[in-house]
């Protein structure tokens, strides 16, 4: 197999997951639950064994190829094609979504079957992974483009799936509307960041007369310096909407409200990177707009302090971990901002492993409490009200309860706090030894988030495992079954050794996507930096075992040590700033007011008045038409020689 | 003679030999198994259709001059044998349910087809006469398909009378053009023209003549009277053939008229074809708002689809002759996908007596049945032109023509008139899925696939509209 005959399979990564979603909407009530989560599990493992292939393909022709599928539009000089690129950075996405994917769809078939009953519908587990394929075939479209169009195709197709998969039980939540209402925050806050994204491709292709990677990548630097700025600012707010940044971040914990494995997979491990991507892909015209770049820099740098410091203090488990993520986004995106793009795809990298292991283990502990709930509630005869399995303060113990479990969570939490051998440290380190050698003042910003990282990392670890169950649901939590723990298992083993990918003083990574982008930074293995940061990560998991571990929390009522010591700070950091607060006042309320005064006075009044008078004066003339259409011929033929007559008066007339 | 003349029209031969072969065989065929005749029929279209996309356009022209077989042609050879074998499609089940299942229908739909195929052929005013003739007559009959029911005679005699009325126009106008050319034959008029001894005035006239009377069979306004009678009153499976061929037939004509015959007095026509193009999309869409049946409504639907066309008729005689003559032929592909589609489901919720044709019928028949229903809801969006579907490209491609060609105006009227559509469009819909009622549709193999499978395609060649534009645009006009 040579490369030539592997890289035209790059379309089946798309069309296999479209195959899967045809099967599963046709044949999908014949085939039953296992058949559907089967075919959906296959669709998603064919794509990653196309993948494969176009990485051995890669490995014999490195610098990749683009392949034209079909001609979509041609309108004046806009010419946009149906094209794919196959290069180490698309690949690498590639594999990272497919095979990550692949084990959450696995896992999936476990979880939505419990879920479904808990949820009281099971009719819709073959809604889900419809959806979930869905996914991957917008994803798959999102990083395997060769052109900025087709990307946004993906772009949106992902963000409608985000969208149809946090709100999947819609009439669930708070009042019924809460997942609802979370979809659609998730919605509309994306929304402003495609309209960046858009702006962004309008102002390109003025500048370049063309979308395609292949054209305007190479001629980034020839544009005026303006309007390089004006593009990547404009692509920065399609990065702080897709991968949850400041100022756009707000929607990513509602998300949390879709099932557990759409968090881990679309909101942890693969659509939320898209931004990184997107960075990564144009760094060329980034790296000729040197503003741009540290305005990427900073943003991603604040947005992991300041996203680190609300985890500590988030009392659902699910929250931490999505506060988690977006701080660790804010990690990658500095890192690219940097232009340091191996160290950024390669925390990307890890941090699918290890995030997903992490979400996919936190699914684990919640159907575990939603057993021990169940069981206690039989052999009692009790109802419990307002239980909620998600809250970390009603669990504690479950290591014993769990063990499986809890030994996949401790390696994922270990290696999300940075604790050397495990994949986070090193891909965490790379980030920091090129922040050292870019600004002093960012490397700073991110030793303390990393600080803070390892600190909730503990302080989840201790109130979810550690101590003693602090309701009747945690001490008769039960293991969740192999579909669930095996996918959990490899999880775990990627999580442990994924760092292999870049060890220092090998560069597999490194010199894998040195083929298609140049990093402006090289990351190179500094041992005074990782010492500092290992220092760090075991400072911070000291501090959360000091604080939580030493003496357990034994009632679920008890307050939180840390709110003992920040008092007031702590509601702050527990109400995240009051950013959503802040953004209702300042947008959501007067927008509403606005729609109202619009709604009312201006539609129904004004606006309403001038079309129905339109309307009716059309129906009005539609009628009178009508009328001449009164059935008999000699009027027809009447009208046609009318239309004759005054053909031949205009032209004899001229 | 040589066998070259025959295989310069092998998917007219091809067609119409199948016609006289179902033509008798039919009077073998018992009482009940007539379904033979459409399998036939079918058979004889499949491979007209494998004739013409096999076929390579040539560049010069056969039986003396009397036909052509370039790009063009045969680009609406297998548009007219597809868009055939689908409107058997249509008919198969519905005559049998009706109870009406005999083999003429075939042998004359076979017969009306070939005179569309002899449209695209032409290459001499009589040839256009015979095609019109050829395609007309069988058409007039099989709108009386339904002896006993009194709106299809009506339909027949109006259709017939008028139809005549129009011929005459076109015979006329013929008359002028030879008066004024002494020639019939396309080259023939164009080098008279080209060496000054045409009398221009007659020329004028006779070309005018001829825009009127093809303009009968698109149904321009104000030649459009006889559209919604005849559709209403005709079988629904023809009519739904009927929309989409001979529209595309009449285009046929008008494109290769003002195209490579008179490009001389384009300066002249332009206006009135304008006047046309605005009048048509404007009463088309106006008088289909307050329709309230379905077959109607269609039909007004046809009639403002024609308007849109005509504004790419405005164009040929521009710089952007080329980009008009390929936008129109795509808009003619993804309406007649997107119409032949909507006569399905209105075929499938067609009862006996010729009841099931208000919209009031349609009401919950998207709920009931859910594939039918979302098909129609992809047929609307695609006649309205909402992006992702065909319709979208088609009217994008028309306005573009339009803006390139400096015909602001008819692409302002356009747009305008494709919004005000969206409300008749859109109220279909609305029966379908928001109200409650009792609506039944037939399930049939055949319709539900023509209705599914128009739908997919709809939906996905939109997204790739640049490949078929592409072949749109290779199908090019021989210039003598």
């Amino acid at each position: 197999m040579t490369a030539e005959t592997l890289f035209p399979l790059v379309p089946w990564v798309v069309l296999i997951p479209l195959a899967g979603i045809l099967i599963n909407l046709l044949a999908g009530r014949a085939l039953g639950e296992r058949g559907v989560g089967l075919v959906a599990s296959l669709a998603a493992l064919g794509s990653f064994a196309v993948s494969v292939l176009l990485a051995v393909g890669l490995a014999q022709q490195p610098e990749g190829q683009s392949l034209l599928l079909a001609r979509w539009m041609s309108i004046g000089s806009l010419n946009v094609d149906w094209a794919f690129r196959v290069d180490t950075l698309s690949v690498t996405m590639m594999l990272v979504v497919s095979g990550v994917g692949t084990l959450i769809h696995i896992y999936s078939i476990g979880y939505m079957h419990d879920d479904t009953r808990h949820n009281g519908d099971p009719a819709r587990f073959r809604r889900f992974f419809l959806y979930l394929n869905l996914f991957i075939a917008a994803m798959m479209v999102l990083v395997s483009a060769d052109n900025y169009l087709m990307m946004f195709v993906g772009w949106e197709g992902v963000g409608l799936c985000s969208y149809l998969l946090i709100g999947f039980w819609f009439e669930k939540g708070e009042a019924g509307l809460g997942n609802a209402r979370a979809a659609k925050k998730a919605f509309v806050v994306n929304r402003i960041g495609d309209l960046g994204f858009l702006i962004a491709m309008f102002t390109m292709f003025w500048a370049f007369g063309s979308l395609s990677f292949g054209e305007v990548l190479p001629r980034a630097a020839e544009a005026a310096p303006a309007v390089l700025l004006a593009i990547t600012l404009f692509f920065l707010l399609a990065v702080t909407g897709k991968s949850a940044q400041l100022p756009l971040f707000t929607w990513l914990p509602d998300a949390m409200a879709g099932p557990t494995p759409v968090s881990a997979l679309i909101h942890a491990a693969t659509m939320v990177t898209a931004g990184v991507y997107l960075v990564a892909r144009s760094l060329p015209i980034f790296a000729a707009a040197p503003a741009a770049q540290s305005a990427v820099l900073w943003v991603g740098a604040l947005t992991a302090l300041f996203a680190a410091t609300i985890a500590v203090a988030q009392t659902d488990i699910k929250r931490v971990l999505a506060f988690s993520t977006i701080s660790q986004l804010g990690f990658m995106v500095a890192a690219v901002g940097m232009g340091a793009v191996v160290a950024g795809m390669f925390h990307l990298i890890t941090h699918a492993f290890f995030k997903a292991l992490l979400f996919l283990g936190a699914g684990s502990v919640i159907l575990g409490m939603e057993r021990g709930h169940e069981r206690h509630a039989q052999a009692h005869d009790g109802h419990h009200g307002g239980f909620d399995p998600q809250d970390m303060r009603f669990m504690g113990g479950l290591r014993s309860r769990m063990p499986v479990t809890f030994w996949v969570y401790l390696i994922g939490g270990l290696a999300l706090a940075g604790v050397a051998p495990l994949s986070g440290f090193f891909s965490k380190d790379e980030i920091l030894a090129a922040a050292e050698q870019v600004s002093p003042a960012v490397f700073v910003v991110l030793l303390i988030a990393a600080l803070l990282t390892a600190f909730y990392v503990a302080r989840q670890l201790a109130l979810v495992f550690f101590g003693q169950g602090r309701s009747e649901a945690a001490r008769a939590a039960t293991e969740s079954s192999p579909v669930i723990t095996v996918p959990l298992g490899i999880l775990a083993a990627l999580a442990a050794v994924g760092g292999a990918l870049n060890l220092p003083g090998s560069h597999l990574l490194g010199d894998w996507l040195h083929h298609t982008v140049e990093p402006l930074v090289e990351a190179g293995f500094n041992p005074l930096t990782a010492g500092i940061a290992l220092v760090i990560a075991l400072a911070g998991l000291g501090l959360g075992w000091l604080l939580y571990g030493r003496s357990p929390l034994t009632r679920a009522e008890e307050p939180d040590p840390l709110a003992v010591r920040l008092k007031g700070l702590f509601t702050w950091l527990r109400r995240k700033w009051y950013v959503d607060e802040i953004y209702n006042a300042l947008f959501v309320t007067p927008y509403t007011r606005l729609s109202q005064m619009l709604a009312g006075p201006v539609d129904q009044g004004l606006i309403d008045g001038v079309v129905n008078g339109a309307g009716g004066m059309a129906r009005l003339l539609g009628n009178l038409g009508r009328s001449l259409q009164n059935g008999y011929v000699r009027s027809y033929a009447l009208i046609m020689l009318v239309g004759v007559a005054l053909i031949f008066t205009f032209l004899l007339a001229r | 003679m040589s066998i070259n003349d025959f295989l310069a029209i092998l998917p007219v031969l091809v067609v119409l030999v199948t016609g006289v072969l179902v033509m008798v065989a039919d009077v073998f065929l018992p009482e009940g198994r007539k379904g033979i005749a459409a399998l036939l029929s079918g058979l004889g279209l499949a491979a007209g259709l494998g004739a013409a996309l096999a076929a390579v356009p040539s560049t010069g022209t056969a039986f003396a001059g009397m036909v052509v077989a370039d790009g063009f042609s045969l680009f609406l050879d297998a548009l007219f044998a597809a868009v055939g074998l689908v409107g058997i499609g249509l008919a198969y089940d519905y005559f049998k349910r009706m109870r009406l299942q005999r083999g003429e229908y075939y042998t004359l739909l076979l017969f009306s087809i070939g005179g569309m195929m002899l449209m695209g052929h032409a290459n001499d005013l009589v040839m256009f006469f015979l095609a019109l003739e050829l395609l007309s007559i069988p058409l007039y009959i099989l709108s009386g398909f339904f002896r006993a029911r009194l709106a299809s005679q009506e339909a027949a005699l109006k259709y017939f009378l008028l139809g005549a009325f129009s011929s005459g126009f076109v015979l006329y106008g013929i008359a002028m053009v030879f008066g004024g050319t002494a020639s019939i034959n396309l080259e023939g008029i164009v080098a008279a023209v080209r060496d000054g001894s045409a009398n221009l005035t007659f020329l004028l006239v006779g070309a005018a003549l001829l825009v009127v009377g093809f303009a009968f069979k698109v149904s321009a306004v104000p030649f459009h009277a006889w559209t919604p009678d005849v559709y209403e009153g005709a079988p629904s499976p023809l009519t739904g053939f009927m929309s989409s061929a001979t529209k595309a037939a009449g285009f046929a004509a008008l494109i290769r008229l003002l195209l490579v015959v008179f490009p001389a007095l384009g300066e002249n026509l332009a206006p009135v074809v304008s006047g046309l193009a605005a009048l048509t999309m404007i009463a088309g869409n106006l008088i289909a708002l307050v329709q309230t049946n379905i077959k109607r409504l269609l039909a007004y639907s046809s009639i403002a689809h024609a308007g849109y066309l005509l504004i790419g008729l405005v164009a040929v005689n521009s710089s952007a002759a080329g980009d008009a003559v390929a936008a129109m032929l795509f808009y003619l592909v993804g309406y007649a996908i997107a119409n032949l589609g909507a006569w399905s489901v209105v075929v499938a919720a067609e009862q006996a007596e010729g009841r099931g044709l208000e919209l009031e019928d349609y009401s919950g028949l998207g709920r009931k049945y859910p594939w039918l229903g979302v098909a129609m809801l992809v047929f609307m969006l695609s006649f309205i032109g909402v992006p992702l579907t065909l319709g979208f490209w088609g009217k994008l491609y028309l306005f573009r023509v339009a803006l390139e060609s400096g015909l602001f105006g008819l692409a302002v009227i356009g747009i305008a008139a494709s919004l005000v559509s969206a409300y008749y469009y859109l109220r279909v819909v609305v029966y379908m899925f928001f109200r409650d009622g009792e609506g039944v549709a037939r399930r049939d193999v055949w319709l539900n696939l023509i209705a599914i499978g128009s739908a997919a395609a709809v939906v996905l060649m939109a997204l790739v509209p640049g490949d078929l534009l592409q072949v749109a645009a290779q199908a090019v006009l021989r210039v003598p």
